[in-house]
C-alpha cells in the first residue's frame, strides 16, 4: 500500500520511475479511476439493480428510462417472494444439502488423504492416481449412468432420490480435495507423528490432535468451496431431489409464473447467503483459488 | 518451505520401509497386515464414493451405450445407439452450438481475465477493491445471475437496449434471434464466471520477477514487448492450464442454455449436454442418452490427450 518508488523486486510492467514522472503520474490516475468506474458498472451495477428493482413495483421495473433510485419503495415484493417461493423451505433445504456435503467431504475426504499420505497403504499410490484420474472426466458426461446408479444403489438396492445423500454422498469424490488434503499434509513433519505415536497415540488421535489443527488453512480452503458447490450446482440437483428442491433449481421452476419485481426481489434474497458468505471470508477464499493452481 | 520440513525425513522413511517389508519372523507380518488393515480403514469412505459415483459410472455408461432396455429386458444392440444419435438431425448443429459457445467463450473468458488482471497488477492502490469486485458475481448463485440478465437483455424494456438507444447505437433482439442468443449466452457466463480466472492470473503476475521486465526495459523493449517476452513467457505454465480447464468447462454448458433460452430459439442454444439431458429426462432413451456421453467423453479426452502431449513436449524444449 505505500505510495514511495516500489523496489525493483516487486516492479511490474511499468517502471516505478516512469510512474514518478508528472505525465506518468496523470496517466496512471486516470486509468486508475477510469477501472474503478467501469468495474463497478459492471460487476456492482447489475446487482445494485437487483437490490433496488425489489423496491420498485412492476411498472417502474419496466420504464424508460429506468430510475436508479425506486420512487416508491415497498418491501412487499420481497414478503411476497418469500412465500411464493417457498423461500423458507428452499433456504433449508440448500443449508442441510451444502451442511451435509461438508461434513461428509471432510470426514472422508480427510481421512482419505491422511491415509494416503501418512498411514501409506499398499496400492496407495494406484488409488490416489485412480482418484485423480477422475479429474480428466466430465462431470456432465456422467450424469446418466450416475442418475441409474442413485436410483437403485449397487449390491443394497436402495433408491436415494429425494433424500440428501443424493446430493452428499457423489460431493465425497472429489479428488482435488483428497489431493489438496495429501500435499498439504505431506508438507507435515513425521518427527511430529512419531512422537505422537511415541507418546501412544494411535492414527486416529494422531490425526485429530496432531495433524488437524496443524491443518486449519486447508480445512478452510476446503470447506468453503465444498459448500459453495452445492450451492452453486444445478443440473444434478434437478434431477435427483425435484421434490426437495434446491434453491437455484426452486427460484427457476417459480421464475415463470412470477410477476417481474416480484421475482427479482427472490433473485436477490436467494443471493444474500453466498454474497454474505464472501464478504466474510474473502480473504480465505481468494488464498484457496491460487492454493490449487499455483506451483505448477 | 519444504526444504525445512523434509530435512529429517530420510530417518523417518527408514523407520517405515522397515516395518513395510514383510520381514522374518510372524510378528513382524502380523504388524504390516495390521498397519495396511488400518491404513485402508480410513481410505474406505472416500473409496467407496469415488467407486460408486465416478468409476463404476464410467463403466456402466461405456456398457449402457451398447445396450437397450424393450419391455424391461436388456439387449446387446451393437453400435445401434450410435447410429441413431448420429443420425439425429440435432447432432450435428449441437456440436455446431457447443463449439461455438467455447470458442466464444474462450475469446471473452480468456482475454478478459487476463487484461483485467495486467491492468490490475499495474496499480498501487484499490487492488483488494477490484479483487472482491471481480469475484463478487461468481458467488451468486448461477439462476439468480442468469435470470438477472434475462430482465437486462429484454428486446423491449431491458436495460441494454435502452442504454444502446441512449448512446444512439443499433439496439441488439439478444436473445430472441438465433444470430445473437449464443453471444448473449456467452455474455452472462463471462461476467458470472470471468472473476476466478482473474485471480489466477493476478497471482501469476505477482511472482513474477521485476529484474526481467527492468532487463527488458534497458534492453529498449516498450511495453507491448515486454508482455510478449517476458509476462506471457512467465506465466504460460498457468495460461495453458486455464485455457484446457476453461474448455472442458464450457463444452459442458446446460445451465445457461437450460435457464435462459430453453435451447432456443431454433434450437440455435442446444449443447450437446443439453441434448443429453432432453434423450434422457425428456424422451426416456437412457442408452442413447449415454452414448452421447460416451461421445462427449471421447472428444473431451482426446482434447485432453493433445494438451497433456503438447504440455509435456512444450516442457522438453
Amino acid at each position: 500500500m505505500s505510495k514511495t518508488v516500489r523496489s525493483s523486486a516487486t516492479r511490474t510492467l511499468i517502471s516505478p520511475v516512469r510512474l514518478n514522472q508528472p505525465g506518468g503520474r496523470r496517466a496512471y490516475w486516470t486509468v486508475l479511476v477510469l477501472t474503478l468506474a467501469i468495474a463497478t458498472l459492471v460487476f456492482v451495477g447489475p446487482l445494485y439493480w437487483m437490490a433496488t428493482g425489489g423496491f420498485k413495483s412492476s411498472q417502474e421495473l419496466v420504464q424508460t428510462p429506468p430510475t436508479i433510485i425506486p420512487s416508491h419503495p415497498s418491501t412487499h415484493a420481497f414478503t411476497e417472494a418469500w412465500d411464493r417461493l417457498g423461500m423458507a423451505q428452499l433456504l433449508l433445504n440448500t443449508v442441510v444439502y451444502a451442511g451435509g456435503a461438508l461434513l461428509l467431504q471432510l470426514t472422508f475426504c480427510v481421512a482419505a488423504a491422511y491415509s494416503l499420505s501418512k498411514l501409506r497403504p499398499v496400492l496407495g499410490n494406484v488409488i490416489l492416481g485412480m482418484m485423480l484420474a477422475s479429474m480428466m472426466i466430465p462431470a456432465a458426461a456422467l450424469v446418466i449412468p450416475q442418475y441409474l446408479t442413485v436410483l437403485d444403489l449397487p449390491l443394497v438396492h436402495w433408491n436415494l432420490m429425494n433424500t440428501p445423500w443424493v446430493i452428499w454422498l457423489p460431493t465425497v469424490a472429489n479428488a482435488f480435495n483428497v489431493f489438496l488434503l495429501k500435499r498439504f499434509f505431506d508438507s507435515i513433519p513425521n518427527e511430529l507423528l512419531d512422537a505422537a505415536a511415541i507418546d501412544g497415540a494411535g492414527p486416529l488421535r494422531t490425526l485429530w490432535s496432531v495433524v488437524l489443527p496443524l491443518s486449519r488453512p486447508i480445512l478452510g480452503v476446503v470447506s468453503i468451496f465444498g459448500l459453495v458447490a452445492v450451492w452453486k450446482d444445478f443440473l444434478w440437483p434437478l434431477i435427483t431431489v425435484p421434490e426437495h428442491e434446491t434453491l437455484n433449481v426452486g427460484v427457476n421452476t417459480a421464475a415463470t409464473s412470477m410477476p417481474q419485481n416480484t421475482l427479482i426481489a427472490g433473485l436477490f434474497l436467494a443471493s444474500i447467503p453466498t454474497i454474505a458468505l464472501f464478504l466474510v471470508f474473502q480473504r480465505n477464499i481468494m488464498a484457496g483459488l491460487t492454493a490449487g493452481s499455483l506451483k505448477g | 518451505m519444504t526444504t525445512a520440513l523434509t530435512r529429517g525425513r530420510p530417518d523417518a522413511e527408514a523407520v517405515r520401509s522397515r516395518d513395510r517389508n514383510p520381514g522374518r519372523t510372524p510378528g513382524a507380518l502380523r504388524r504390516a497386515v495390521a498397519r495396511n488393515l488400518r491404513a485402508h480403514a480410513f481410505l474406505i469412505g472416500a473409496l467407496l464414493c469415488f467407486a460408486l459415483f465416478t468409476w463404476y459410472p464410467m463403466v456402466r455408461e461405456i456398457v449402457m451405450s451398447f445396450q437397450k432396455v424393450r419391455y424391461g429386458e436388456t439387449h446387446w444392440v451393437g453400435f445401434d445407439n450410435f447410429r441413431q444419435i448420429f443420425a439425429d438431425p440435432e447432432f450435428w448443429p449441437a456440436w455446431k452450438n457447443t463449439f461455438e459457445f467455447t470458442g466464444i467463450a474462450l475469446f471473452f473468458g480468456f482475454f478478459a481475465p487476463f487484461v483485467t488482471a495486467l491492468v490490475v497488477n499495474e496499480f498501487r492502490h484499490a487492488q483488494g477493491y477490484l479483487r472482491i469486485l471481480v469475484y463478487l458475481p461468481v458467488m451468486l448463485p448461477p439462476v439468480a445471475g442468469i435470470l438477472l440478465f434475462k430482465y437486462f437483455m429484454d428486446p423491449g424494456y431491458g436495460l441494454f437496449n435502452q442504454i444502446l438507444e441512449f448512446l444512439h447505437l443499433p439496439t441488439s433482439s439478444w436473445l430472441t434471434s438465433p444470430d445473437t442468443a449464443m453471444l448473449s449466452l456467452v455474455l452472462v457466463s463471462t461476467w458470472a464466471n470471468m472473476g476466478s480466472a482473474t485471480l489466477v492470473y493476478l497471482a501469476a503476475l505477482q511472482s513474477i520477477p521485476g529484474e526481467l521486465y527492468e532487463a527488458a526495459e534497458l534492453d529498449g523493449a516498450g511495453v507491448l514487448r515486454r508482455i510478449w517476452h517476458v509476462t506471457i513467457p512467465q506465466t504460460r505454465l498457468i495460461l495453458s492450464l486455464m485455457l484446457m480447464l476453461q474448455v472442458v468447462a464450457t463444452m459442458q454448458m446446460f445451465t445457461e442454455s437450460f435457464v435462459l433460452t430453453g435451447g432456443g430459439p431454433q434450437g440455435s442454444t442446444t449443447t450437446v449436454v443439453y441434448m443429453l439431458y432432453n434423450y434422457a429426462f425428456n424422451f426416456d432413451k437412457f442408452n442413447t442418452a449415454a452414448a452421447l456421453g460416451v461421445v462427449l467423453l471421447l472428444v473431451l479426452g482426446a482434447f485432453s490427450a493433445v494438451y497433456l502431449w503438447l504440455e509435456r513436449r512444450g516442457g522438453e524444449e
